[in-house]
């Protein structure tokens, strides 16, 4: 059996979700890595993800075509490719989460979204309902395609390995997407996906103004800065920071869920978080049933006076 | 230009979902059902560039059980122009979907099919990219703005840094992000405009297609729930018990 995992290489590193992609195709065989990008830039991530120990090859295809993770070039290559492959995995990022369904149709294969658990080659466990509930299922196509759920597996290490690597050339594409422009939201601060602790706000900061009360809290624990969709659609912060079912993913060892209610599809995305902090002035919010230490009171109070007790 | 907008009826969105007692599904007698709420958000898209003079019709269709019909029939009454049930007994899988909807779309022919990014139930994210892989179509997934440019489109996507723009040519598939737009409520004249306007059923047996499901599902469960912790009475507690209880800082 053979794996092939397609990394979404951000300025020649390799994000920790592609290396949890990685873990999960532990049990699948012979694994490799396809690493795409603009021809400026493919050499740095192609040594980066030589460096991840385990891997039979590194499989690399550069140009233009691959310098924004366009769905379109990206699944064209995974199909040309997939005939040495028995599954091919991606996480469920944004370009993950993209491109496998796009290959998957062309290779008339049913995807397996959001893979939280791989049991043996064809049978996998996923969430449905908002993670309510969790589905084993198994694949009667001859390929498997899989997105990870990156916060369900430890990540493979960044080092240690030193993987030969192989150019691909890319099947010919016609252009049909272009890349306009991006807007990244620029911080100093770790990932939500990869942060150990993430502090979080809802509503109840109350404008983008109120949110900023979370900063100081966050630079003491070397947190990420999450949010709900209410706080996201609210405008407090931007999209990118939406925890849940519809945002990201997250597990970290410690998440402080302040002013956030609890709804279904906020916990989606946090519920498995080792330890769960609620701050909230409604002793009823559903949050403090899934949370393992909660003070009931006013957030403009609770979380400066957390900041100063930490020193 | 002509929309195609494929929508889904699901368990309404409030509903907490229950797994059987056989394991075998989850509970869905009694239960409310909705149309999916990216559908929703579809729709009104749809329905934003027609009232700016760039549509100029708009089909709904839905792939599934009979009552589908009464989601066509909200999506009718929120202002589309006509609907199409391809009857099933059940919502096939993405794929089985995909390939029904590239067959409607050779048929209608539109020049923008807008979906929902992933539909609330099984949560695939997966039938708008499948239905552009199909047809060789470009695609814009995770939409939050949608722009007619001279011959295409410019969409704005909400991806894992923040949020990208790319532009398109059309034909094209767009799937819809939340906050792309708030979606209407239908108004009561247009519920009863809605019951008036055409509504076609198609056997999903007649098209052809092969529905045989690829994933079988072996078990259903719901994952082990957290319980409820402590309540603490002050911030210094809190500390305590987070640097030497729970050994997080
Ligand atoms: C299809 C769909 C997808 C969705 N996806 C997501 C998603 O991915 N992520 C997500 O988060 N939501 C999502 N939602 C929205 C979700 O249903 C809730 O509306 C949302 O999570 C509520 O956000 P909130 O907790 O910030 O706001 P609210 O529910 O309004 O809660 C605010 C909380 O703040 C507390 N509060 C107010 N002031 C203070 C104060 N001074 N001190 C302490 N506490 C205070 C209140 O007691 C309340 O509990 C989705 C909804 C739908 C329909
Ligand atoms: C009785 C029953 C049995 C089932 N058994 C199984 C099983 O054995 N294995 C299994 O994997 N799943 C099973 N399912 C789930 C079913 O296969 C799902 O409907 C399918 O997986 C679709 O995924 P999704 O809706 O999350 O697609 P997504 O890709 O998340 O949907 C995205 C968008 O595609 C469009 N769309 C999706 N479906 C339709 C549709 N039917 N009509 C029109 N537009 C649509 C909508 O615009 C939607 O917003 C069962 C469901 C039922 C009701």
């Amino acid at each position: 059996m053979t794996a092939l995992v397609l990394l979404d290489a951000e300025d020649g590193t390799i994000p920790q979700t592609a290396r949890s992609a990685i873990a999960a195709a532990a049990s699948l065989g012979d694994i490799d890595l396809l690493v795409t990008g603009s021809s400026g830039a493919i050499d740095a991530a192609a040594a980066s993800a030589a460096k991840i120990p385990g891997i039979r090859r590194v499989r690399t295809a550069s140009g233009e075509a691959f310098a924004h993770g366009l769905a379109e070039p990206l699944a064209a290559l995974l199909v040309a490719l997939a005939p040495d492959y028995d599954h091919i995995l991606a996480a469920a990022t944004a370009i993950g989460k993209s491109t496998l369904p796009r290959a998957a149709a062309l290779l008339d294969v049913q995807l397996i979204p959001d893979v939280m658990e791989v049991k043996d080659a064809e049978t996998f466990v996923r969430p449905i309902f908002a993670g309510n509930v969790l589905v084993t299922l198994r694949s009667s196509d001859a390929k498997k395609l899989l997105t990870i759920r990156t916060s369900s597996f430890d990540p493979v290490p960044a080092e240690g390995g030193n993987t030969p690597i192989e150019a691909v050339t890319p099947p010919d594409y016609q252009e049909k997407s272009r890349f306009l422009s991006a807007e990244h939201s620029s911080t100093e601060r770790p990932q939500l996906e990869s942060a150990r602790v993430i502090v979080s706000g809802g509503r109840g900061l109350q404008s983008a103004e109120g949110f900023r009360i979370l900063e100081p809290l966050a630079d003491r624990l070397g947190a990420a800065i999450g949010a709900s969709r209410v706080a996201v659609d609210s405008g407090f912060v931007p999209n990118d920071y939406q925890v849940g079912q519809t945002g990201k993913i997250v597990a970290p060892d410690l998440y402080i869920a302040c002013g956030i209610s609890g709804a279904i599809q906020h916990l989606a995305g946090m519920k498995d978080s080792k330890v769960i902090v609620a701050i909230n002035k409604d002793e009823d919010a559903p949050i403090f049933q899934v949370a393992d230490y909660g003070l009931v009171g006013d957030l403009f109070q609770i979380v400066p006076a957390l900041t100063a007790a930490l020193g | 230009m002509k929309i195609l907008v494929p929508i889904k009826r699901v368990v309404d969105y409030n509903v907490k979902v229950r797994v059987r007692r056989d394991g075998g599904g989850v509970e869905t007698a009694g239960v409310k059902m909705s149309m999916n709420p990216f559908d929703e958000i579809a729709v009104e898209e749809a329905l934003r560039l027609r009232e700016k003079g760039i549509a100029t019709e708009i089909v709904v269709a839905s792939i599934g059980v009979p009552q589908a019909a009464d989601t066509l029939r909200t999506a009718l009454a929120m202002g589309a122009d006509r609907a199409i049930l391809v009857q099933s007994e059940e919502s096939p899988e993405p794929l089985a979907v995909a390939k029904i909807l590239k067959i409607l779309v050779e048929r209608e022919k539109p020049d923008l099919v807008i979906l929902g990014k992933q539909a609330i139930d099984d949560d695939m994210n997966a039938t708008g990219q499948m239905l552009a892989g199909l047809l060789d179509w470009p695609q814009a997934t995770f939409a939050s703005r949608v722009e007619k440019t001279g011959d295409g489109l410019a969409v704005t996507r909400e991806v894992d840094g923040g949020s990208e723009t790319l532009s398109l040519t059309l034909p094209a598939i767009v799937t819809a992000d939340l906050r792309l737009n708030e979606p209407r409520y239908a108004s009561l004249p247009n519920i009863m405009k809605a019951k008036k306007k055409p509504l076609e059923t198609i056997a999903a047996t007649d098209l052809g297609i092969g529905l045989t499901r690829r994933l079988t599902i072996l078990s259903m469960a719901e994952p082990p729930t957290r319980k409820a912790g402590v309540r603490l009475a002050s911030v210094a507690e809190l500390v305590e018990k987070l640097r030497n209880e729970a050994k997080v800082i």
